[in-house]
């Protein structure tokens, strides 16, 4: 089911950041990238579309307003990943990827176990299943919270810096797996992320912020991604290549100062 | 290395290394660590059970447990001393441990769960204070806070006045934008408040109601009576089905507010029908037998480092724990100076801290970041 988000605002406190975001769509199956600055207002779009945040505008799921639904029903339809999972529960992997399901489908017994398992697998968690969520890294914890934003199979998947605390292996496996299980579910995946490269690489659509929480580009990575636009909403001075047979890459090259200097 | 393939519902077969291949699924390993739990409710159920049997065979007068069982089951049969002693006297007195203890510590459990907090207890927001300011007014000054007969006026003070500091915190963290931390503040205060009220009370205090206070104070069963100990089941009975059938949603809290509000889970809203019924549950407790400190607190951290923190399993074998503990103290409490009845609270911490401090130091557990 695609989504879209027309004149999007949000105000926290008195601080107004998001204004007025409109015309972004997620359809089915394909990953968008949502790019921008510290403090364009990222997460809190990706909350405020979960209905995290209040907000005014309009949210739709195909002709579906969010706002029109019980907020577990929502929840259920949108999920959206939190940018970091500090929890120490005294939980196992297995029992943490069952609790997610749990919320969402009635129980199943053994299909569900299964399914977990599965899952698990898929995700190099096998290894990992009886270890307690405190007893985690970073990077594992942050697959064990994937694993359960995958197993309670929302129409649109949201996720807010999901490669942050990864390594490069991980980055790379865990997006890639994302972009086919977009394709493969039919769900939309939106991924909060600052690596440019990997979002010309792996994401379908871009989305950028730029300050004071306004859409400064919609479309391809090709479309969106130039020197310009970066040195314009980034304050960089970046390279942006397109090689035939690679992928694309996204180099920073330098800061530039408030006064248009340029700042090694 | 990931698999190959990424359909959920079509997901192929884990390619197993050999030591994978080696051992069980992860599954079937889930389903085996399960019915271990479920097992060790099931033991601490059985130690339980026995543990009251004991504390309604022992005392002053030396009855042998069958008799006293016998005594139990069919009490026209038994002879009518026996009956009397084991109905009227010791029956109650067993059984209201076991409900305290049942009580206090689902009740420290789901306030653990919902303050994310470990040293968190059914008393931790102010209700023990409360009660026992409440016990003050009705001993120090004969004030009753609700009609009611002289007999129950220290143990309906201390229900109201427990229910009142509930009902403030409550009211509290019914404000938009108040913290889990803003909670626990409010409580440390009015348990600060209550105890400079209660200072007050013993400082004009005669020394006989002084010595009453201090008494009630350290909590005893020896005031029990069945209406109490019904009421006292009531309570549970009310707020048991509550946490159980809140049971994935309370587990998914430890998640952290925000994952738990992204699965669906109405946050505020959970926090504060769990926060109504443990007061409801500390206060009957405290009314009835004093503050006893401990076994809401350390119960629940027992059963987590046994079987962690689903509470399909959380929950049952925290209450369980809190029940055997109590169980023992009060068989403890008549049994420790032969033909003195110590008071229970102060038992309480003797008797669980050898097992708690050998739990902590055994396991590896980290649950608290």
């Amino acid at each position: 089911m695609t989504l879209t988000v027309e004149a999007l605002s949000v105000i926290l406190g008195r601080t107004p950041v998001l204004q007025a975001v409109t015309g972004l769509r997620a359809a089915p199956g394909e990953v968008t990238a949502l790019i921008g600055p510290n403090g364009a207002g990222k997460s809190t779009l990706l909350k405020a579309i979960a209905g995290l945040v209040r907000y005014h505008g309009e949210i739709h799921l195909e002709t579906q307003d969010l706002a029109g639904l019980a907020h577990a029903e929502r929840a259920r339809r949108v999920y959206y990943l939190p940018q970091e999972s500090t929890t120490r529960a005294a939980l196992s992997v297995f029992e943490a990827v069952l609790l997610a399901r749990r919320t969402t489908h009635p129980a199943r017994g053994r299909e569900d176990l299964e399914r977990v398992e599965r899952l698990l697998h898929t995700l190099a968690l096998t290894p990992l299943a009886e270890r307690d969520l405190g007893q985690l890294s970073g990077g594992q914890r942050q697959r064990v919270a994937i694993a359960q934003a995958i197993v309670r199979e929302p129409q649109v998947l949201m996720l807010d810096e999901p490669t942050s605390a990864l390594d490069l292996h991980h980055q790379l496996q865990v997006l890639a797996w994302l972009q086919a299980t977009a394709r493969d579910q039919s769900i939309g995946v939106i991924i909060a992320i600052h690596d440019l490269s990997l979002a010309a690489r792996f994401a379908d659509h871009l989305w950028m912020l730029g300050a004071g929480g306004r859409v400064c580009a919609t479309g391809t990575p090709r479309e969106v991604l130039n020197a310009a636009r970066l040195r314009e909403v980034y304050a960089i001075h970046a390279h942006v290549e397109w090689p035939a047979n690679e992928p694309p890459r996204v180099t920073p090259l330098a800061a530039l100062n408030p006064l248009g200097g340029v700042k090694l | 290395m990931f698999a190959r393939g990424f359909s959920l519902h079509a997901l192929p077969l884990p390619v197993m290394t050999a030591s994978v291949a080696a051992s069980s699924s992860s599954a079937d390993r889930y389903l085996s660590r399960r019915r271990r739990h479920y097992a060790l409710i099931a033991v601490t159920a059985v130690l339980t059970c026995l543990s009251l049997l004991a504390d309604v065979a022992i005392g002053p007068g030396h009855y042998p447990l069958p008799a006293v069982v016998a005594a139990i089951v069919s009490p026209d049969s038994a002879p009518t001393t026996l009956a009397i002693v084991v109905w009227e006297i010791r029956l109650p007195v067993a059984l209201m441990a076991v409900v305290v203890g049942l009580s206090l510590a689902s009740a420290g459990a789901e306030m653990q769960t919902i303050l994310n907090n470990p040293l968190a207890d059914p008393f931790t927001l102010g209700v023990s204070a409360a009660a026992s300011f409440g016990a003050a007014l009705a001993i120090v000054l004969g004030v009753g806070l609700l009609p009611g007969g002289e007999a129950l006026l220290t143990t309906l003070n201390a229900f109201v006045m427990a229910m009142l500091a509930s009902l403030l915190i409550w009211l509290v963290s019914r404000l938009r934008g108040v913290s889990v931390q803003t909670m626990v503040l409010m409580g440390i205060a009015l348990m600060f408040f209550f105890n400079a009220l209660l200072g007050v009370l013993q400082y004009v205090a005669s020394a006989q109601s002084l010595q009453q206070l201090v008494f009630w104070s350290l909590g005893s069963l020896s005031r029990t009576s069945w209406p109490k100990v019904g009421i006292a089941c009531a309570a549970l009975a009310l707020t048991l089905p509550v946490f159980f059938i809140a049971g994935w949603r309370l587990t998914a809290l430890r998640m952290g507010d925000l994952q738990a509000r992204a699965m669906g889970i109405d946050v505020p809203r959970l926090r504060l029908l769990v926060l109504l019924c443990c007061s409801l549950l500390a206060a009957t407790a405290v009314a009835f037998v004093g503050t006893i400190g401990f076994i809401g607190l350390v119960g629940p951290h027992i059963a987590r480092l046994l079987v962690g923190e689903d509470q399909r399993v959380f929950l049952p074998l925290s209450a369980l724990v809190g029940a055997l503990l109590m169980s023992l103290t009060s068989i403890a409490s008549k049994t420790l100076i032969p033909g003195v009845l110590l008071p229970i609270g102060i038992l309480t911490a003797l008797i669980g801290l050898p097992f708690f401090v050998s739990l902590i130091i055994k396991s590896r557990r980290e649950v608290w970041g």
